[in-house]
């Protein structure tokens, strides 16, 4: 962008000071929430009390994080998030590697095994991107009933799998559209078959959209509160319903640090995973267009 | 027995008939290729010998055996496609390589196989690079040796030099030649270009609208041309198309030129040599043909000395010189109708000047007009 002619005037430097200068209100309002919370994890409960939200910390204490994580009370039992933490995980992980797979699979079938109706399947599966959970519910609840999986881990991966499939299809179908059909067939006159393809040419390939998959699917699963707080037992339920339950829990001191740095905890995951392979992302998203 | 064989096959995509009736047989060795227009149905012909689309009917035969039900992993033919279609994650040893893996040759054998074809090919320095970090005309070569490697029964180019820039194509074609010649492999080519087939093959398949117009040597089909199709599709500039009233007197027949903007003035004449004469011409006169000559059919008239050549006398009247450096390209008319000439590269002609030519009659091919189909 450096790389450009401005124009010089007088009214066109004032234009682009103004313009600058509302990006970085826009911005400093878009961080102060999360500046908020990160002062007041840190804070002692004194400083909290003595009010201004913006102070900063008379001493930095990590004693809340330390709270949140193995001794807060969620409800009735006063653990911490730790245990919520690895509940996550563990519905997380094999969520996002069964949907992106499937995704996968689907996409290579739908533009390189083409089927008759293979457009309406795709349009079909599209239409489950559009179904809002609420709607899902009670047909899911009986559902998972039935199949024995009521109030579980594997109920809940199940869940996500079912309802990630439908994005992570539509990414990688996408994604498998622009890979040339004649490759395929070089590689079936190569003598290589259906999961030859897919393994030894179409996967090295497919970086890219693996990486936009799973950071997608990661998050929506990782912050997923609804299908968590419906369908997870009590040894089961994820991170975000416990920190739900921590900030309601109304025994006792509202300790508004322990809260805060629970919510932290329970948002690092993502922040994490976005800032590794963020970059990735944005290229992932706008791979298609460009020649490989 | 023939190395490929395509018996009646029919193929149809919903109510369109894309290949109607096609049969063909190539020998071992023979450098077959399918050339037409886009749409013609070459394509689609070639995907049904690789296997990769199923024919409606008819059956296809290599070395004898049917094939048409067979994948084309079971066919034992290697293509090279207009897009190269190689692997980008595998560097160009893996790319060779592949196809011989999937086959199950032990890894030396492999590697033979590679520095066997690398050699040839001269891509030795850049087996280990990945497709990305070649040139176009580095992929072409890769996307070659990939198909020597497996030294299949048939070899199949789909349009192999189209996305090459134009010397390198010249290039490429002459090397494609020199492998023929040097390996004697059987190949099936497609192309639309008609240089690229005049050049390289042995027999050309000339396709229009799902079928087989002419099936002969380039000879054949530059001066035999079956229809007008033909005639006008082979040959760069395009032979030249004169519409012509056939005329019988005395015992010769004449070629009235029409020339529809002089209908008052004496029309041009031209005699049909009695060596070309046919049965069937008794029957068409009076009615329009069509007159076909190829822009090297003329000579000029101060010309024909040096060449010992001798014609019909004629007069243009030119409108266009371009000279081309080997020859000059003469766009001229001829009793009214535009034509192409091809002149030695010294001419003196300029635009508008009455140009006196001798055009060679003998070599000539006459049309019937409604049909199009040839008659002389």
């Amino acid at each position: 962008m450096a790389n450009m002619v401005r124009r010089h005037t007088t009214s066109a430097r004032l234009w682009r000071g103004g313009l600058y200068t509302l990006l970085i209100v826009a911005a400093l309002v878009y961080l102060l929430p999360l500046v908020v919370m990160l002062l007041t994890s840190l804070k002692p409960l004194d400083d909290i009390r003595a009010g201004g939200l913006l102070s900063l910390p008379s001493t930095i204490s990590f004693e809340a994080w330390s709270k949140a994580w193995s001794s807060a009370c969620t409800g009735m039992r006063c653990n911490g998030m730790s245990g919520y933490f690895l509940n996550s995980i563990a519905i997380v992980v094999p969520a996002v590697a069964i949907s992106s797979f499937v995704g996968a699979l689907n996409g290579y079938v739908l533009t390189k095994w083409r089927f008759r109706g293979a457009n309406l399947c795709f349009a079909l599966l599209l239409f489950g991107c559009f179904v809002p959970f609420q709607v899902v519910l009670m047909p899911m609840a009986r559902t998972l009933g039935w199949l024995g999986l009521a109030s579980s881990t594997g109920g809940l991966v199940l869940v996500h799998v079912v309802y990630g499939i439908a994005f992570t299809t539509l990414f990688f179908r996408n994604y498998y559209v622009s890979i040339p059909d004649e490759m395929i067939a070089a590689a079936k006159l190569d003598g290589a078959g259906f999961w030859r393809i897919f393994w030894r040419i179409l996967l090295p390939v497919s970086g890219p959209i693996i990486t936009v998959t799973v950071i997608w699917q990661f998050t929506q699963i990782w912050n997923d509160f609804l299908f968590g707080v419906s369908f997870a037992g009590f040894d089961s339920q994820p991170v975000t319903v416990a920190l739900n339950n921590m900030v309601n829990t109304s025994t006792g001191v509202k300790e508004y640090n322990v809260d805060m740095a629970a919510a932290m905890i329970a948002a690092l995951p993502t922040l994490v995973v976005y800032v590794l392979a963020g970059k990735y992302f944005v290229r992932g998203l706008t791979a298609g267009s460009v020649k490989g | 027995m023939s190395a490929l064989e395509i018996r009646n096959v029919d193929k149809t995509f919903g109510i369109e008939k894309v290949l109607k009736d096609i049969s063909l047989a190539i020998d071992s060795g023979e450098f077959l290729i399918l050339v037409g227009p886009s749409g013609c149905g070459k394509s689609t012909l070639m995907n049904a010998i690789a296997g990769l689309e199923p024919v409606t009917a008819g059956e296809i035969l290599i070395g004898g055996d049917d094939v048409t039900w067979r994948t084309p992993a079971e066919r034992d033919i290697a293509m090279v496609f207009q897009s190269y279609a190689l692997y980008p994650s595998m560097t160009v040893r893996q790319n060779i390589s592949f196809g011989l893996e999937m086959r199950k040759m032990p890894k030396a054998q492999r590697e033979e196989a590679v520095s066997r074809v690398a050699e040839l090919l001269q891509i030795t320095p850049l087996l280990d690079r990945k497709p990305s970090q070649l040139s176009g005309g580095q992929r072409q070569r890769v996307a070659m040796g990939r198909a020597l490697a497996r030294e299949p029964q048939i070899y199949l180019f789909d349009e192999p030099l189209s996305n090459l820039d134009a010397k390198l194509r010249v290039e490429m074609r002459t090397e494609i030649k020199k492998l023929h010649q040097r390996l004697g492999t059987t190949i099936v080519y497609v192309t639309h270009d008609q240089i690229e087939a005049m050049t390289l093959a042995d027999r050309i398949a000339v396709m229009r609208d799902g079928e087989i117009l002419q099936l002969g040597t380039p000879d054949e089909v530059y001066n035999d041309p079956v229809d007008m199709f033909v005639a006008g599709f082979m040959g760069s500039p395009s032979m030249n198309f004169i519409p012509v009233t056939l005329v019988k007197r005395d015992a010769e027949y004449i070629l009235r030129v029409l020339d529809e903007q002089d209908v008052s003035g004496t029309p041009l004449e031209l005699p049909w040599p009695a060596a070309r004469e046919v049965p069937a011409l008794h029957e068409h006169v009076g009615e329009r043909l069509v007159l076909g000559l190829r822009p090297e059919h003329f000579v000029e008239d101060e010309a024909r000395m040096e060449t010992v050549y001798d014609g019909t006398e004629i007069e243009v009247i030119a409108t266009v010189v371009e000279p081309t450096g080997a020859d000059t390209l003469l766009q001229a008319r001829l009793a009214g109708h535009e034509v192409t000439v091809r002149l030695a590269p010294k001419t003196h002609v300029v635009a508008e000047d009455r140009v006196a030519l001798r055009a060679d009659l003998s070599r000539a091919v006459l049309f019937d007009g409604k049909t199009q189909r040839r008659l002389a």
